[in-house]
């Protein structure tokens, strides 16, 4: 795809929900274009649409107005579970299934009826710092840090084209933590592209080309000069 | 058992209105309307079977057994408030294991086919599969609201609905089959059976009436496990949209 075209468009994008509260509208009539191999770091307090934006970019859910274009084509005429496999949702809490490491990270294949490597696995274990001797660790004796790790090694076995992270290092180390932004970094010289939500402005500057600020319902973006 | 002794039954009542009374529970018109419904409800189906027994027409089972399986159905829809067309998910589920498991009965030539041995045995079949629905029911809403989590990473990661929703359905299932496994293991040691127990005053020798028992209990394990299984794979689509999103159980206020 060349560069010069949006890979992801949102066009005045608004979304709502109800609750015994009242009303809330996380994103109002928001307007960006996501462009090819990138990083975008997503900035902004709690609950001001971050996680709801990458849900409508998943299609775990629909806007209410407006549209995304996913390569041109707007998501709703995607088949949604081929868009979460090339647009996919990294989710904030570490949430991995029954019951070993390997079978976490054999899932996403497994669901297309396919297997991997044990030798994959332990590439996708190493690409965030991990030892091939997890693999038959259960995941009852994971620490916080290496259930992160894990879930981010078992959606990097989809090979997305876009990446959406919900505050992937929340939980690790610094030294982990650099690892994963040089992981990513090399992810996008491949030509993938990344969302990144952080609540750190220093790891911002140092992984994105482009910080987006999202308040009160709208979307502010800055360009990082490299 | 004469009808005077039937009367002087109404004395375990009355020692529960003076439990009530004395210890200002409040449940003497409970009591009271209970009662009365027990006693108009039961003698109006004793005549009913009379005449159904003495008639013989296999019409007038198919019309008792229509009217108990939209009873059961209307009773475990209050569990599934929320879920579309939920009545006629569950009757249908109904009619096809009483329908199933009787036929199985027939067929083996477990039972004889008289009136005076479907209607009973139909009754406690659809009753307990009836049971199982509302367990069954009562395990989804929940885990559809625990496991929400678990089935958007599962969404996240390109599972299908029924891909994602698989180990909610299966601890639903689960659950609709657990309370008739142990009662499997206890019975006999820690109860004896109402139906049993019945045949036994009756007159029945104890081990005709074990006989009796255990083919119930039995088919109760083939239809409660039936009963689980049509249960989920009937309600689990109605927790997501055609997009493979994940709605939840609808009627909640969603985030």
């Amino acid at each position: 795809m060349p560069k010069s075209q949006p890979l992801i468009e949102l066009r005045e994008v608004t979304k709502s929900y109800d609750s015994p509260e009242g009303r809330t509208t996380p994103l109002k009539e928001v307007s960006a274009v996501i462009p090819p191999e990138s990083v975008i770091a997503l900035m902004g307090p709690s609950g001001t649409g971050k996680s709801t934006l990458f849900r409508l970019l998943n299609r775990l859910e629909d806007p209410d107005h407006g549209s995304i274009t996913y390569k041109g084509k707007p998501l709703s005429e995607w088949d949604p579970i081929l868009l979460r496999r090339e647009v996919h949702y990294v989710f904030q809490s570490a949430v991995l299934f029954p019951k070993t490491v390997a079978d976490n990270l054999n899932y996403p294949l497994k669901l297309q009826g396919k297997s991997m490597s044990e030798e994959e696995m332990a590439r996708l274990l190493e690409r965030v710092g991990l030892s091939k001797s997890y693999l038959t660790r259960s995941i009852e004796k994971l620490s916080g840090g290496e259930k992160q790790r894990v879930h981010l090694a078992r959606s990097l076995s989809l090979n997305p084209h876009v990446l959406l992270l919900d505050e992937p290092t929340a939980s690790l180390d610094p030294e982990s933590t650099e690892r994963i932004e040089q992981e990513m970094r090399c992810y996008r010289e491949k030509g993938h592209t990344v969302l990144w939500i952080t609540h750190q402005p220093e790891q911002a500057r140092r992984i994105a080309d482009q910080v987006w600020h999202l308040e009160s319902g709208h979307l502010r973006q800055e360009e990082m000069k490299r | 058992m004469t009808w005077t002794a039937t009367v002087t039954t109404l004395g375990f009542i009355l020692i529960s209105m003076f439990v009530s009374l004395w210890l200002r529970l409040k449940l003497e018109r409970d009591l009271i309307i209970g009662t009365i419904r027990a006693t108009i409800q039961l003698i109006s189906i004793g005549y009913v079977l009379h005449f159904i027994f003495t008639s013989n027409h296999w019409y007038w089972i198919g019309l008792v057994l229509l009217v108990m399986i939209t009873v059961a159905s209307q009773n475990a829809a209050a569990r599934g408030k929320g879920i579309p067309w939920i009545f006629c998910r569950i009757f249908l589920t109904i009619f096809i294991v009483a329908g199933f498991t009787l036929l199985m009965m027939l067929f083996l030539h477990l039972i004889q086919a008289k009136p005076q041995v479907l209607i009973p045995i139909s009754g406690m079949i659809v009753g307990n599969s009836m049971v199982v629905s509302s367990l069954v029911l009562n395990q989804m809403r929940q885990q559809a609201e625990q496991m929400r989590e678990d089935i958007l990473v599962a969404l996240s990661l390109g599972a299908t609905s029924r891909q994602a929703s698989m180990r909610l359905t299966r601890e639903a299932i689960r659950s609709g089959t657990i309370p008739i496994v142990d009662s499997l293991k206890t019975v006999g040691l820690v109860q004896l059976p109402g139906m049993m127990t019945g045949l036994i005053i009756a007159g029945t020798n104890p081990i005709e009436a074990v006989r009796y028992q255990l083919l119930i209990m039995f088919s109760f394990t083939a239809s409660a496990t039936l009963t689980s299984i049509l249960m989920g794979l009937f309600v689990y689509p109605t927790l997501f949209n055609r997009a493979h999103q994940f709605i939840g159980w609808r009627g909640k206020t969603d985030k």
